[in-house]
C-alpha cells in the first residue's frame, strides 16, 4: 500500500484540529449564566481564547505524544538520534506565530474592555456629595460607562460599602439601607464602592465584573443588568477569617417590582431615618 | 580570569586535602563548598516542602465540605499563607536556584567552586533562621493575611506573627540577593577558559537570566517589607488609608517583586529542562541560541507585567491595558522555549527514564499552565476571574507541574552525580504516575470553580461547589500519597543504591566528566572543553571528546 503524503496528512490534521477547537471554543459551557450586557463580551472573547488555546494545545499535545511513541528508543539500540541542531525558519515561524496571535489578543482586549465602559477613565457623573466627601481620592476607577451610554447620567446609583464580614447597600436618592443589593433589569446602575476597614471585591459571577473595594480610593462599577433572578455577590478579596462566607445577593427585579420593593423599604425605614436626623440635625 | 582561578585553587588545595570525602556532620556544619551548600540547600527545602504540603492536605480537606469544620477559619488562613510562603520562598527558590544552582554551576563551567563561597555559605545559613520563623509564627496565630500580605488587613491581624513572616521574607530575600551576585560572578568571571559563551550549558544561561532578575526585583520587595513592618510596629502610616497612606502602594511594591518571583521559580526549572531533554532524548537541543536568549527576553519582558496581578484593584484604565499587552508578550519566548523541547524530543531516541519522564510530563503540564496564563493575562476576562480558583489551577500548573516536576526531574537526573548513587527507576515510574495523575485530579477542575464563581483563600464556599471540590480533595490526597515512594526510594538510594558510574547517563556536559559524587575541588586537573554541551548524534565517543590537560 502506498503511504499517504505528508502534506494531505499534515492538510487533514490542521483542518481537523480548527473544527474542533472552534466547537470547543462554543460549546465548552464552563461559565455560568450571563445576567450583565458585560457578561457576553466578556464570555465572547473567552470563547476566542479557548478556541485558539484548544488548537495550540492539540498541535503541542499531539507533537509531545507522537515523539514520545514515535522516537521512543527501541530494545538494544544504543545510538543517538540525528544530530539536528535547530532550524531558523522553523524558530521564526514559532516566534511570529504566536507573536501575531498575542497582539492580536491584546488589540480585541482593549477593544472588548472598552465596549464594557472600562475606559471611561474619569468618572464625572453620579458621584454623590456624601461619597465625594468620604473618599479623599475623586476620580473612581473601574468599570464606567460603556461608549453608548457615554456622557448620560446613571438611571440608578447605589452606594456600596464592604466591612468585615459583609456587604452594605445605600440608595441615596432615597435613603434606603439593605444588606442585599436591589435593581431593575434593562438600566443603567452605577455602584459606588467603598471600604472601611480592609480591602474587599465586589464580585457577581453572572455579570462578570469584579472591582477591590479599596480604603481611601473611590472605586465604581457601571452596569445594565440584562435578566431578572437573584445573584450572588461574592467578596474575592482576602479579608479575614470569615472572608468565605461574606456573600450576600444580587436581586434583579422587573422596573415594577423594583419600585414595589423600594416604596416598601422606604416606608419600613422611615422611623430609622427620622432618628437619624434628630440625632444629627 | 586565570589569576581568579589559580587563587582559587591554591587556598583550597591548602585548606583540604585533594579527593578528600566530606563526612556526613560537615553537611551541618558553616561549609563554603559549593557541593555541600547545594545538597544542604537541596534537603532543607525538602523538609520545607513537605511541610508546606502537611499544610495543603489540611487546607484540602476544610475544603472537602462547604462548611468550616475541619480547621478554625483563622488557622485555615495561617495555613493558607504560610502554605503559599513556604513553597515559594522555602522550597522552589532555595531548590532551584540554591541547591541545583549551586550544586552544578561551578560543575558546568569548569570552576572549583562559586566565586564567593563564604557569602554562598551565608546566603544559605540565612534560611533556616527564616523557616524557623516562619514556623514559630504559628506560636502566635501564624500570618493570616495571605503571601501577599496585603495591608490593611496583614496591619490589623495577628501582629507579632505578620512580623515574623516578615523577617523571615527580608531573610530569604537577602539570601537570594546574595546568591544572585554570587551566580552572576561566577558565570561571568569563573568560566573555564577554553568554553566559549555558545558552549555554556543552558541551565547557566538560565541561572544568569534569574540572578539578573532577583538583583533588580528583590530588592523593591525589602522597601515594601520593611515600610509594612514599619506600619505595624512603628506606628508609621505608609498604608493607612486613614492617616494618609496608600494601600495600592504596596501592590505595586510587592508585585514588582512578586510577579518576576514567578520567573524566578520557573526559569531555573527551564534550564532543568534543557539539560534533561537532550541527555535523555539523545538529541542536541533543538535552537540552543533561541533558548538562551528567550531567558533572557523573559528576564526583561518579566519586570514589566507586574500590574496584571491589579486588575481589579486600584489602577487607571491605560495602565490595565498596557499591562495586558506586555504580559501577552511573555508567552512568545516562553513559547520559544516550549517548541524548541518538543522539537528536541522529535526524532530523537527517547529513554523513559524517570528523569525524561518529569521532564515530558512538566512540558505537558506546562501548556496547560501557559495557556491558563494568557488568558488571566488579559484585563477584560480577568475582571470576573481574578481572586477565583481558576488563578489557583493557573498557578498551580506552573508552579507544580512546572517547578516542582522540574525539581523532581533535576533530582533524578543528577541524583548519581550528587550522591554517588543511583536511584531506583521502577519506584521513580510509580512516582511519576502518581504525581502526574494526582496534579491533573487536584488542579484542573479548579479552573472551572474558578470560572463558576468560587472565590479563592476561602475557608467556607458556597455549596453548590462541594462536588468539584471533593475530587481536587481526592486529588491531593493522591499527591500526598505520591510523595512517599519519592522520599523513601531518596533515602534509600543515597544509603543502599548502587553505584553510579560517573556518567552513566552518557551526557556531554562538564559535571559528567569528574567522579561521582565529585571530588572536593571538582577536578584534579581543570576539563578543557572540546565540543559543545549537547552534540548527541556525533560520531565522536563521549569519554573521548572530554580531555584533560594541566592548566
Amino acid at each position: 500500500m502506498k503511504q499517504i503524503p505528508l502534506g494531505i496528512v499534515t492538510l487533514i490534521a490542521g483542518i481537523l484540529i480548527t473544527l474542533i477547537s472552534l466547537w470547543v471554543g462554543q460549546n465548552n459551557h464552563l461559565l455560568p449564566e450571563q445576567a450583565s450586557a458585560q457578561a457576553p463580551l466578556v464570555d465572547n472573547f473567552f470563547n476566542v481564547m479557548v478556541a485558539i488555546g484548544t488548537a495550540l494545545f492539540l498541535v503541542v499535545q499531539g507533537a509531545i505524544l507522537f515523539s514520545v511513541i514515535k522516537f521512543r528508543r527501541r530494545r538494544g539500540d544504543n545510538t543517538d538520534g540525528e544530530p539536528i541542531e535547530g532550524s531558523f525558519p522553523l524558530e521564526i515561524l514559532w516566534t511570529i506565530i504566536p507573536g501575531i496571535i498575542v497582539i492580536g489578543l491584546g488589540i480585541y482586549s482593549v477593544d472588548v474592555y472598552t465596549e464594557m465602559g472600562g475606559m471611561d477613565a474619569i468618572s464625572h457623573h453620579g458621584m454623590t456629595h456624601e461619597s465625594m466627601m468620604a473618599q479623599p481620592n475623586s476620580n473612581p476607577i473601574g468599570i464606567g460607562s460603556t461608549p453608548a451610554n457615554e456622557g448620560k447620567p446613571p438611571s440608578l446609583v447605589v452606594n456600596v460599602t464592604g466591612m468585615q464580614y459583609a456587604w452594605l447597600f445605600n440608595y441615596p436618592d432615597s435613603n434606603v439601607n439593605t444588606g442585599e443589593l436591589h435593581v431593575p433589569v434593562g438600566q443603567d446602575v452605577l455602584l459606588n464602592i467603598s471600604a472601611n476597614d480592609v480591602i474587599h471585591s465586589f464580585w457577581i459571577p453572572q455579570f462578570r465584573l469584579k472591582q477591590d473595594a479599596i480604603p481611601g480610593q473611590a472605586t465604581q462599577l457601571r452596569f445594565t443588568a440584562t435578566k431578572t433572578g437573584q445573584y450572588p455577590v461574592v467578596c474575592a478579596e482576602l479579608c479575614g477569617g470569615y472572608h468565605g462566607s461574606m456573600r450576600t445577593s444580587v436581586v434583579v427585579h422587573t422596573p415594577e417590582e423594583y419600585d414595589r420593593w423600594l416604596a416598601e423599604n422606604r416606608i419600613a425605614q422611615q422611623p430609622e431615618m427620622d432618628r437619624t436626623v434628630a440625632v444629627n440635625p | 580570569m586565570t589569576q581568579l582561578e589559580t587563587s582559587q585553587i591554591t587556598t583550597v588545595v591548602t585548606e583540604h586535602e585533594l579527593h578528600q570525602r566530606w563526612k556526613w556532620y560537615d553537611y551541618f556544619t558553616f561549609n563554603i563548598d559549593h557541593k555541600v551548600i547545594g545538597i544542604q540547600y537541596l534537603v532543607t527545602a525538602f523538609v520545607f516542602y513537605l511541610i508546606g504540603g502537611l499544610m495543603a492536605m489540611a487546607i484540602r480537606i476544610e475544603l472537602n465540605t462547604p462548611d468550616a469544620d475541619f480547621l478554625d477559619p483563622n488557622l485555615y488562613n495561617a495555613f493558607m499563607t504560610n502554605h503559599g510562603t513556604l513553597m515559594i520562598f522555602m522550597w522552589i527558590v532555595p531548590a532551584a536556584i540554591g541547591g541545583f544552582g549551586n550544586f552544578l554551576v561551578p560543575l558546568m563551567v569548569g570552576a572549583r567552586d562559586m566565586a564567593f563561597p563564604k557569602l554562598n555559605a551565608i546566603a544559605f545559613w540565612l534560611n533556616p533562621p527564616a523557616g524557623a520563623l516562619l514556623l514559630g509564627s504559628f506560636f502566635f496565630g501564624g500570618s493570616q493575611s495571605g503571601w501577599t500580605a496585603y495591608p490593611p488587613l496583614s496591619l490589623i491581624t495577628a501582629n507579632t506573627a505578620q512580623t515574623m513572616w516578615i523577617l523571615a521574607i527580608v531573610l530569604v530575600g537577602t539570601s537570594s540577593i546574595l546568591g544572585a551576585l554570587n551566580f552572576v560572578v561566577t558565570i561571568l568571571k569563573m568560566k573555564v577558559p577554553s568554553m566559549q559563551w555558545t558552549q555554556m550549558p543552558l541551565f547557566c544561561w538560565a541561572i544568569l537570566a534569574t540572578s539578573v532578575l532577583a538583583l533588580l526585583s528583590t530588592p523593591v520587595l525589602a522597601a515594601g517589607l520593611v515600610l509594612l513592618l514599619f506600619d505595624i510596629n512603628f506606628g508609621t502610616s505608609f498604608f493607612k488609608p486613614d492617616a494618609g497612606g496608600n494601600v495600592v502602594l504596596y501592590q505595586h511594591l510587592f508585585w514588582f517583586y512578586s510577579h518576576p518571583a514567578v520567573y524566578l521559580m520557573i526559569l531555573p526549572i527551564f534550564g532543568i529542562m534543557s539539560e534533561v531533554i537532550p541527555v535523555h532524548a539523545r538529541k542536541p537541543i533543538f535552537g540552543y541560541k533561541a533558548i538562551a536568549y528567550s531567558s533572557l527576553a523573559i528576564c526583561v519582558i518579566g519586570l514589566f507585567v507586574w500590574v496584571h496581578h491589579m486588575f481589579t484593584s486600584g489602577t487607571p484604565p491605560w495602565m490595565r491595558m498596557f499591562f495586558t499587552i506586555s504580559t501577552l508578550i511573555v508567552a512568545v519566548p516562553t513559547g520559544v522555549k516550549i517548541f524548541g523541547w518538543v522539537a528536541t524530543l522529535w526524532g530523537g531516541k527517547i529513554r523513559f527514564t524517570s528523569a525524561m519522564l518529569f521532564a515530558i510530563g512538566l512540558l505537558s503540564m506546562f501548556v496547560v499552565g501557559g495557556l491558563g496564563g494568557v488568558t488571566l493575562g488579559t484585563a477584560p476576562f480577568d475582571l470576573h476571574v481574578h481572586d477565583t480558583y481558576y488563578v489557583v489551577g493557573h498557578f498551580h500548573y506552573v508552579l507544580f507541574g512546572g517547578s516542582v516536576f522540574g525539581i523532581y526531574a533535576g533530582i533524578y537526573h543528577w541524583f548519581p552525580k550528587i550522591t554517588g548513587r543511583m536511584m531506583n527507576e521502577t519506584w521513580g515510574r510509580v512516582h511519576f504516575a502518581l504525581t502526574f495523575v494526582g496534579t491533573h485530579l487536584t488542579f484542573l477542575p479548579m479552573h472551572q470553580l474558578g470560572l463558576q464563581g468560587m472565590p479563592r483563600r476561602v475557608a467556607m464556599y458556597d455549596p453548590q461547589f462541594a462536588g468539584i471540590n471533593h475530587i481536587c480533595t481526592i486529588g491531593a490526597i493522591v499527591l500526598g500519597i505520591s510523595v512517599l515512594p519519592f522520599f523513601f526510594n531518596a533515602i534509600w538510594s543515597w544509603l543502599y543504591g548502587p553505584k553510579a558510574a560517573d556518567n552513566p547517563w552518557d551526557a556531554l556536559t562538564l559535571e559528567w566528566t569528574t567522579s561521582s559524587p565529585p571530588a572536593i575541588e571538582n577536578w584534579e586537573v581543570l576539563p578543557v572543553v572540546t565540543h559543545g554541551p549537547y552534540d548527541y548524534g556525533r560520531t565522536v565517543e563521549v569519554n573521548q571528546t572530554v580531555q584533560t590537560a594541566s592548566i
